[in-house]
């Protein structure tokens, strides 16, 4: 679905992703994570055509995006909670997603999912950090892509929406989508991937399911083990 | 691109500094012109409202507009739309509205104080156009500069050090150099270093049309001579559009491969 070949970024003197060699496959859900300045948003946006790698190629469903923008069609992406232009709705940023796009979007129903009903006609400076984040969802699924890109998707939802999102992520697998999805927290991780890419240091250090990672460090949870290897490279890195 | 500029539009349209904006062009030209209760006085005290103001507005918002975008530029930029048709569309988005703003907010005063029944309705025209003008090139240059500069502090210092320099300083550098070199010819030197600023090419275009000697100064009297005045403000409007179509497309180069 997504393949990644020999890409290298430098931003300045600081070399991100160094020779990044991925393959996501669709039916999973492929969560990126990684200590902080990993290259984690880097291989993100590289495969969005955010970032133009120096080096390496991506191809997503078989087709070169470098100097493409149609394959992004394909894609529906959930960024981190941002700030979009304030004095606009979200009824009119759906729609100018929708004008972009073209297409039947299944808008309708997403939002009496999450409950965006009341909020549709607000301007969105006046929506608090999780019901925006709401509209970014609704923006990631009203279409159905067959990748889904979710950048720490949960931060800032409220119980309910969160067991939502994570159902529908889950739904999206078992329809045969490729999910990518980056987060912090664990337990999220835990239920949810499929397959752990973890990044260190602008390469991929390690590409495991959960269970058998806990099993390589001998950890009944995942957290434990994810610090037991992030420990073990240090001490590997001091001596 | 269109479909960016409509939504831009919506946006602009309802925050509260373009209407301030507007009505500081409104309630400005109409004390002016309630005072000198004469359309063509009220145009010449506008001229400096115009060279000074618009360039200073265009350059500041159209900065802080550039680094507030930019969350929206990257989701923009994650749909299957086209780099140059999302940055085209933004940049034309807020020029246009500060230029209409500008045209409406000095415009409506005029015809309410009877200048279509007057000989000044061409001055008030091209004096019209020529804010446009202004707001077009400066907006480009602060798109251009915001998008060579990640750090929103060393951009917004560098944009306003452009219009400092453009507005006021050049005046200075201008006379020094008129009077160090005052034993050599200087009128292509001196028509040269006027094609370098956009305000002085709009103060010089007006003065032109207006067919004030006695404001033209040293710069605008050469024009007058070397040019003639149609010729003169000809020259100085196709220098204004290569002053919005060259920071235009260093911003549009630099937005095609910059990373986001």
């Amino acid at each position: 679905m997504v393949e990644i070949r020999n890409i290298f970024k430098k931003f300045g003197s600081v070399e991100v992703l160094k020779g990044l060699n991925l393959d996501l496959r669709a039916g999973q859900v492929n969560v990126i994570m990684g200590p902080n300045a990993s290259g984690k948003t880097t291989l993100i946006k590289s495969i969005l055509g955010l970032v133009v790698p120096d080096k390496g190629e991506i191809k997503v469903m078989g087709e070169n995006i470098h100097k493409n923008w149609l394959y992004r069609s394909r894609i529906g992406y959930m960024p981190q909670i941002a700030h979009y232009p304030e004095n606009l709705t979200p009824l009119e940023l759906i729609r100018m997603i929708s004008d972009i796009r073209k297409g039947n979007p299944d808008t309708q129903a997403i939002i009496e999912w999450l409950g965006l009903q009341d909020f549709l006609d607000k301007k969105l400076r006046y929506l608090s950090g999780g019901t925006r984040q709401k509209v970014n969802a609704t923006l990631a699924l009203m279409y159905d892509c067959p990748i889904l890109i979710f950048d720490e998707p949960t931060v800032g939802l409220d119980p309910v929406a969160r067991l939502k999102l994570k159902d529908r992520i889950r739904e999206e697998r078992d329809k045969g989508k490729t999910v990518i999805l980056t987060t912090h927290v664990m337990s999220e991780i835990e239920e949810l991937a499929d397959r752990i890419i973890f990044l260190m240091e602008g390469i991929i250090y390690l590409e495991e399911t959960p269970g058998k990672i806990k099993e390589s460090q001998g950890e009944a949870s995942l957290e434990r083990a994810i610090a037991r290897i992030l420990e073990s490279q240090k001490t590997g890195i001091d001596a | 691109m269109l479909k960016i500029l409509k939504y831009s539009f919506k946006d602009i349209f309802r925050s509260k500094w373009l209407l301030i904006y507007f009505g500081f062009f409104f309630v400005s030209t109409w004390f002016l012109l309630y005072f000198t209760n004469d359309p063509s006085k009220g145009l010449v005290s506008l001229l400096n409202i115009i060279l000074m103001l618009i360039p200073l507005m265009a350059i500041v918002f159209s900065t802080i507009y550039f680094y507030n975008a930019r969350e929206f530029t990257e989701l923009l930029l994650a749909q299957p739309i086209r780099r140059h048709a999302i940055f085209t569309g933004q940049y034309l988005g807020l020029s246009l509205s500060m230029a209409g703003s500008f045209f409406l907010g000095s415009g409506i005063p005029f015809l309410f104080f009877g200048v279509q029944n007057s000989d000044s309705s061409g001055s008030l025209i091209n004096m019209l156009l020529m804010g446009v003008l202004l707001s077009f090139v400066f907006s480009a240059l602060a798109f251009a500069i915001s998008i060579y500069n990640e750090n929103r502090i060393k951009g917004f210092g560098l944009a306003i050090l452009v219009w400092l320099v453009m507005a006021i300083v050049y005046d200075g550098i201008f006379i020094y150099l008129m009077v160090r070199f005052s034993d050599y010819p200087l009128e292509k030197p001196a028509i040269a270093l006027s094609l370098l600023n956009p305000i002085d090419l709009a103060r010089i275009n007006i003065l032109l049309q207006l067919d004030i000697s006695a404001l033209m100064g040293y710069t605008g009297a050469i024009f007058n001579k070397f040019f003639g005045t149609a010729m003169g403000m000809a020259v100085s409007v196709i220098a204004m559009l290569f002053w919005t179509l060259i920071p235009l497309f260093l911003y549009l180069r630099k937005a095609g491969r910059k990373d986001f």
